[in-house]
């Protein structure tokens, strides 16, 4: 159990340090970098390299956005062995349905309730 | 006055000229911050497991918690500063992409619930989806092909 | 009377006989405080949007003014203003439904001195006889327009600059007491090919470097002639740059050279990375700090040299280097 968290610590650290290299040594924008772990994430997972990953780290791998797209990859390779090729356009999001609607709505709400702070 | 510098020598005074972020620390702030937001993740996700969960529901309900958590932080204006301290550590986690959709959600609420809170929405948040999505696509079609 | 080709002298001399500035909370906290007319206490100024909080801001500072100057708006013949909102809106509808003649320029940060010196042109030319110079920028609604919504977790590289919450404004008069505006040299855009944005400062520093040089050859003026040349918004990383490039044209300002960027935050305190930036920067430190300090003697002369990062987050997005512009005005106690 202890093992598992100290796992998802390291590996979701590292995941992170890494981006924080890009972006200071690279100037890319953390907008960018986002859309690089996305992306790369659905790369690895369909090469089944990110599978090992999600393996040791756990929570660490999945929840960076490298492991979003893993989901996405994941879920797409379900379906298409299920479905065959309409999988390709069906599985990605039904995979991931549960994430983007939570923060679609959450995010909401929260615009109603709230309102941005000025300068701190 | 005449031009003291080509485009390229300027810019190469001038990075030597600006202050550098300071990498090491940087790194190691968005190390902790990422890890700890991993761990909290992997505290739910073993909780989820302990209730006998079936593996997809797990891992998608953590992620729906850490989103609430996050849109939350953010609604609070305590996100932020996490972002300050922990750069990456807090953007790359998905804890990052529910700040990204709800940041402009309330920043653009004073041009209406439609084109500002529907459409600005996805200002930052868009494009991971447009590229995660078209990227698993393209997977998917050659998995299709090829396996 | 011409100078040169970017500088104009005035035979007689437009007088600065009052500012105004009123700031926001955060600059409030910084070590120009007691200067201010007045601190905001929130962003939102009371206000519904921060292009409103940032139009309100101008309204309080032009309305102040006219008080401080002891005028009324009907001797007013012409405003200028500016800020660095789209289609100038935070001014455009400051003066909404006003009675006087209202003229909006643009010229990002370096808008005031943009303002006073077209001002003193038009009343050097004896067009007018009492003139309103006025600008504005507002930390949050720049935010939004040229980066982030406020609430997204993001850092800033140690170059960036923040915009300044506030409005800062003058009266100029043909006849009056106060400080008066001698020669105005007329920037030239210069663009040497800095794309980051988060350096804005690095940018600037080639065009106000410009400016102040073409300015001491036209005029014949040496830096000994000026207790101080005040930049606007170069921050720590231009004015650095600033200093250096003037020296390799044979002009050495190191001794009597500040930066209104510099002036606004406690760095050591504030988290102001390097430094303030925004048409507010100068108008409000120039009205807060310096004006002061040429009504009361102690400082006799300074060339005011407000400088702009003519950018727009479209243009920057679709690859173009940062255009930008200085102008400097010579301003006696």
């Amino acid at each position: 159990m202890g093992d598992k968290l100290l796992n998802a610590f390291l590996v979701g650290g590292a995941l992170c340090a890494i981006g924080q290299l890009l972006i200071d040594k690279t100037k890319l924008t953390s907008a960018r970098i986002m859309v690089m772990y996305v992306t790369l994430g659905v790369f690895l997972g369909g090469l089944g390299i990110y599978q090992k990953l999600v393996d040791i780290g756990g929570a660490g791998a999945t929840v960076p956005l490298m492991g979003f797209g893993y989901s996405l990859a994941k879920g797409v390779m379900k379906e298409v062995d299920q479905n065959g090729l309409l999988g390709a356009f069906t599985g990605g999001i039904k995979a991931t349905a549960g994430g983007i609607t939570a923060a679609i709505i959450f995010g909401y709400i929260a615009s109603l309730i709230a309102k941005p702070q000025g300068r701190r | 006055m005449q031009k003291l510098y080509s485009a390229k020598d300027y810019q190469k005074y001038v990075d030597k000229k600006s202050p550098n972020s300071k990498l090491g620390l940087n790194m190691l702030k968005a190390f902790l911050t990422g890890g700890l937001i991993c761990m909290l993740g992997q505290l739910l996700m073993n909780y989820f497991q302990s209730r006998n969960l079936d593996q997809m529901d797990y891992a998608t309900l953590t992620a729906m918690c850490l989103i609430l958590l996050s849109v939350i932080l953010t609604a609070l204006d305590i996100y932020i500063y996490i972002g300050k301290f922990g750069g990456a550590g807090a953007s790359i986690p998905i804890t990052g992409f529910a700040n990204a959709i709800v940041s402009p959600a309330m920043e653009f609420k004073t041009e209406g619930y439609v084109l500002g809170v529907g459409a600005k929405m996805f200002l930052i948040a868009g494009p991971v989806l447009v590229y995660g999505i078209s990227s698993s696509v393209i997977l998917g079609i050659l998995y299709y092909i090829l396996k | 009377m011409r100078l040169g080709k970017q500088t104009v002298t005035f035979e007689k001399m437009p007088y600065i006989t009052a500012t105004a500035a009123i700031v926001g909370p955060y600059e409030g906290e910084g070590p120009l405080k007691d200067g201010f007319d007045r601190i905001i206490e929130n962003d939102d100024n009371g206000e519904k949007s921060w292009e409103k909080a940032e139009t309100k801001l101008m309204q309080d500072t032009y309305h102040l003014l006219l008080q401080k100057g002891n005028t009324t708006e009907k001797n007013i013949h012409y405003v200028l203003a500016g800020d660095l909102l789209n289609q100038n809106i935070a001014s455009s509808y400051a003066f909404r439904d006003r009675e006087c003649s209202y003229l909006g320029i643009y010229g990002a940060c370096s808008t005031f001195g943009e303002a006073v010196g077209i001002a003193s042109m038009i009343m050097a030319g004896g067009f007018a006889e009492q003139i309103i110079c006025i600008t504005s920028s507002h930390y949050c609604s720049a935010e939004r327009q040229y980066r982030y919504p406020l609430e997204f977790a993001t850092q800033r590289p140690p170059t960036s600059q923040w915009t300044v919450t506030g409005s800062g404004g003058l009266l100029l008069q043909k006849d009056g007491t106060g400080p008066m505006v001698e020669m105005f040299t007329a920037g030239k855009i210069v663009d040497q090919g800095i794309k980051d944005a988060n350096n804005m400062g690095a940018a600037m520093a080639p065009a106000a470097a410009d400016t102040i040089a073409t300015h001491f050859v036209e005029t014949g003026r040496k830096p000994e002639d000026y207790d101080l040349i005040v930049t606007g918004d170069l921050g720590a990383v231009g004015t650095d740059i600033c200093r250096e490039l003037l020296k390799q044209y044979g002009v050495d300002v190191f001794e009597r050279h500040e930066d209104c960027g510099l002036l606004m935050y406690d760095r050591s305190k504030q988290d102001a990375h390097s430094g303030a930036s925004g048409c507010g920067c100068c108008a409000t430190v120039f009205s807060a700090y310096f004006y002061p300090k040429l009504r009361n003697g102690e400082l006799t002369r300074i060339l005011f040299v407000p400088t702009g990062a003519l950018l727009s987050p479209t243009i920057v997005q679709q690859g173009e280097s940062i255009a930008c512009i200085a102008h400097a005005v010579a301003i006696a106690g």
